[in-house]
């Protein structure tokens, strides 16, 4: 019994963390309409920044994380800015290449940088843990859960209620007839990523505090994941993402904790055949729109 | 016009270049030319080609975004593989065995997947073969006999450079033949069909569905045979060695060879396995090096001067063409 | 016995009734009109008719046979062929090929024959060309074979349409605006063109048109619809007389 629900609670946190990337994912590619396959890179940078600050050893914590969301935030700015406006007009296909070859520029800046071995970091949420009885809740997964909820919370609102939001409703619908409406489109998709790369900031924070380590890989091996829990959800939708991510979060957990050793190896696979056997029955994702093409 | 005059003057040529190609690079392995690291590189380049190939066979020809090639080349490798270690035949045999059974168990995962998915279009497909190929590769982890996460070992392998060379080569000559003469045919048209306008093709009676199949099926059956070409050239087989970065790598080639083409996928495929040997200098920086050039090639394909310049190239080419056939 | 024949034919999407209790009975090699104002239906009909979309109500019969419902592959076997309007050829190909792509099941082959470059590949090839040529001549295209079909000018690709959709050795031809975006000259070449298809295939076309003078030019009869039902149909010019057309198209007063 605590075993299951220490490894739903494990589930829980990884899939927190799956469910904030997931829809960066989806943010980007509902309203730029690529796959940003550097997406997951971002979080990498975010935490070598944790670590670079806390070796550093000389600023606040609060400061640090601050420090960790803008870098991100920045870097897909530039990114978008340098790699992806050019090929606005260009091929899904090549746009996608691109992306794959920001993903590969940023493990490699950061292979030469901080080598390839793993470093790990000095925890820096101390926090207690919450008794109840036999069982243990450590109190950094609530605010690892609480951050996830606020933030998917909030976005929701931003998209629904403000005018930058309702612009990139448009522009995700109709990216020609925003811009005849008066939408600035490229400062849309800006936004866009400036706020999909953020929280990609804070999901290396909370993968920073909880997990404690980094390498160059980390992020695309991590980021890969989180894609697949975006389509699982259905692409494009922010409820979907953080179904997607929980559900993915939760069976890595169980299957870790639960399958038997001769097939635990195979963990990875079960998360990737949910979503191959989900799109086959709902080719769009669980919430995911469905387009027609007319005749 | 003679059809068949006409083709088999191409095949001539064909094959006399395929034979030269064969003498030179055999030469320069046998008399101990090529350093030791460049010509293991002539073998990975074979079946690399193939790969390329067999992959811009769905995203050239048939228009199909496939992230998941690694997982063909996967099931080839491991069922072609196994059988050359658990059987007990001549070397040569085996190989060509081993071959066909990579193949044939590849284009069975190729057609069952590829009709499981086969409603799924653009991105979503795409990512569903992603997630296949990483499905694959853990799958192989707990399969009984493969090794495991260690890895499957002791495949045989042929005694010299020469020889995995020569036996890697005539398989790609063959591939190579089999896909000019596939894309330059009824069948050709109708994949290509099915790339310009799907409704189109439908209302002339081109079953996509099935074409589609088709397609994936033998394009999973050559990316399996060039699975066994890596592990005869490996002697070993390890899940890792079978990661999405793979099939990422092979995308480029197709694309920066140019979709569709069969000589683009080639050269692209034989300069970017063999780049990262003439870089060995900058070892450091080779894969800074490598991302840099992908983003900038693609950059370049997208500014409009460079689109104006090929268009010109390949307008004079035309004519050109055209002048000589009068 | 007619070419075509749809009884009570109707299709819903979501309640609206895009076309509802369409009858209409076409004779071989007959030139047939389905006109009506913008939104009528007209291309729905179409659709129906080549199984892009199933009917919600009633049948279509092709020279007696019931094709309700079955897939755009099969109606096409069994003899419907289309055009579209917004064309749709395959602009990568060259024009040749477009045409050659029509004759994919009429000249067939494996796909080992291909591969191997056996016996069969050639004589398929040969008859291939042979045919497409020949086509390509009946529409004044032959000199443009090796051209890319995107590089046509517009009026050529509508014809390139045509050629390809009677590739596939249709019974029945349905053109889909085909006179749409050509000037006055091009029009009345096209509606040459559509008469003598008709005589050299002994063809039974069925055509959507805006354009008045072609349709009373060249079709014996028409239907008009608006918004999902018939109008009116018969004779061309009786039934473009009939006062609910004229209103439909020109307005109450």
């Amino acid at each position: 019994m605590q075993m299951l629900i220490s490894t739903i609670i494990d589930g829980l946190n990884l899939g927190s963390v799956y469910a904030l990337v997931a829809l960066g994912y989806s943010m980007v590619y509902g309203i730029a309409k690529m796959l940003n396959f550097a997406h997951g890179d971002v979080i990498m940078v975010g935490i070598y920044s944790i670590f670079v600050c806390l070796n550093a050893n000389v600023l606040p914590v609060p400061v640090t994380m601050l420090i960790c969301v803008a870098v991100c935030a920045l870097l897909g700015f530039v990114v978008e800015k340098l790699a992806y406006k050019p090929l606005r007009s260009s091929s899904s296909l090549s746009v996608l290449i691109t992306a794959i070859g920001v993903s590969y520029l940023l493990q490699n800046v950061a292979l030469l940088i901080f080598k390839s071995d793993r470093k790990f970091l000095q925890s820096f949420i101390e926090l207690g843990s919450l008794k109840l009885g036999e069982i243990e809740i450590p109190l950094i997964s609530f605010v690892i859960w609480g951050t996830t909820l606020i933030i998917m919370f909030a976005l929701d609102v931003f998209i629904k209620k403000t005018s930058m939001g309702r612009a990139m409703l448009a522009v995700s619908e109709d990216k020609g007839a925003a811009q005849l409406m008066g939408v600035n489109v490229n400062r849309t998709i800006s936004l866009t990523f400036i706020i999909g790369s953020a929280l990609a900031g804070v999901a290396a924070i909370l993968y920073a505090a909880k997990y404690q380590n980094v390498d160059p890989y980390t992020g695309s091996v991590f980021g890969i994941k989180a894609f697949a829990a975006a389509v699982f959800g259905g692409i494009g939708s922010i409820p979907g993402a953080m179904i997607g991510g929980f559900t993915l979060g939760l069976i890595e957990a169980l299957t870790i904790g639960f399958l038997p050793d001769s097939l635990a190896a195979a963990s990875d696979g079960v998360a990737y055949a949910l979503l191959i056997i989900m799109l086959i029955l709902k080719p769009s994702g669980l919430l995911g729109k469905k387009r027609v093409e007319k005749v | 016009m003679n059809y068949k005059n006409t083709y088999v003057r191409k095949i001539i040529g064909g094959v006399l270049c395929f034979v030269a190609i064969w003498a030179v690079v055999s030469l320069l392995i046998v008399t101990g030319i090529l350093p030791r690291s460049v010509q293991s590189l002539t073998v990975k380049i074979c079946y690399y080609i193939i790969l390329a190939l067999s992959l811009d066979l769905i995203v050239g020809y048939l228009g199909d975004l496939s992230l998941g090639h690694a997982a063909f080349y996967a099931v080839g490798a491991y069922s072609g593989c196994a059988f050359a270690v658990y059987t007990n035949l001549p070397l040569l045999p085996k190989f060509i065995l081993a071959l066909i059974i990579g193949g044939l168990c590849a284009a069975l995962v190729g057609y069952l997947i590829s009709s499981a998915i086969i409603k799924l279009r653009g991105d979503y497909l795409a990512i569903v073969t992603l997630a296949f190929g990483e499905f694959i590769r853990s799958f192989v982890k707990i399969i009984p006999g493969l090794g495991g996460t260690k890895g499957l070992i002791g495949i045989p392998s042929f005694e010299s450079r020469f020889g995995s060379f020569t036996a890697a080569y005539i398989v790609v000559g063959l591939v190579v033949l089999c896909i000019f003469n596939f894309t330059h045919s009824r069948h050709g048209r109708m994949i290509t069909a099915i790339r310009d306008n799907a409704i189109a093709a439908e209302s002339v009676g081109i079953n996509i569905k099935q074409t589609k199949i088709l397609v994936f099926a033998l394009s999973s059956f050559m990316a399996g045979m060039a699975g066994v070409l890596f592990g005869f050239y490996k002697t070993t087989l390890s899940p890792s060695d079978f990661t999405y970065n793979l099939s990422i790598e092979v995308l480029v080639m197709v694309v920066l060879g140019g979709m569709g083409s069969i000589r683009g996928s080639i050269i692209a495929s034989v300069i970017i396995v063999a780049l990262p040997e003439f870089l060995r200098g900058a070892d450091n920086y080779r894969m800074l090096i490598y991302a840099i050039a992908l983003i900038a090639m693609m950059m370049l394909n997208a500014s409009p001067r460079f689109i104006a310049l090929k268009r010109k190239v390949s307008e004079s080419f035309s004519q050109l063409r055209a002048r000589l056939k009068r | 016995m007619s070419m075509l024949k749809a009884e009570n034919l109707g299709i819903t999407f979501g309640g609206l009734h895009a076309v509802e209790g369409l009858n209409l009975e076409i004779e071989k090699n007959e030139l047939y009109g389905l006109i009506g104002p913008n939104g009528a239906g007209k291309t729905t009909v179409f659709n129906m008719l080549t199984g892009v979309y199933k009917p919600t109500t009633g049948k279509f019969y092709l020279d007696g046979e019931d094709l309700t419902g079955r897939s755009s592959i099969e109606i096409n076997r069994k003899g419907i062929a289309r055009t579209f309007q917004n064309i749709r050829l395959f602009g990568e190909m060259t024009v040749a090929d477009n045409v050659k792509v029509g004759l994919t099941n009429q000249v067939r082959y494996s796909m080992l024959d291909s591969m191997l470059r056996l016996p069969k590949y050639f004589d398929g090839e040969k008859a291939a060309a042979q045919r497409s040529d020949e086509l390509l001549a009946v529409f004044d295209l032959y000199d443009d074979r090796d051209t890319l079909a995107s590089n046509l000018p517009y009026g050529k690709q509508r014809k390139l349409e045509i050629a390809r959709a009677l590739a596939t050795s249709p019974k029945l031809l349905l053109l889909d605006e085909p006179a749409a975006g050509m000037n006055p000259n091009e029009t009345a070449e096209l509606m040459k063109t559509i008469r003598f298809v008709r005589e050299k295939f002994d063809m039974t076309i069925l055509l959507i048109e805006h354009d008045m003078k072609l349709v009373m030019g060249i079709c014996e009869r028409v239907t008009v619809l608006n918004f999902g039902t018939e109008l009116a149909s018969g004779e061309t010019s009786a039934a473009l007389n009939d006062p609910q057309v004229i209103k439909a198209y020109l307005g109450e007063d």
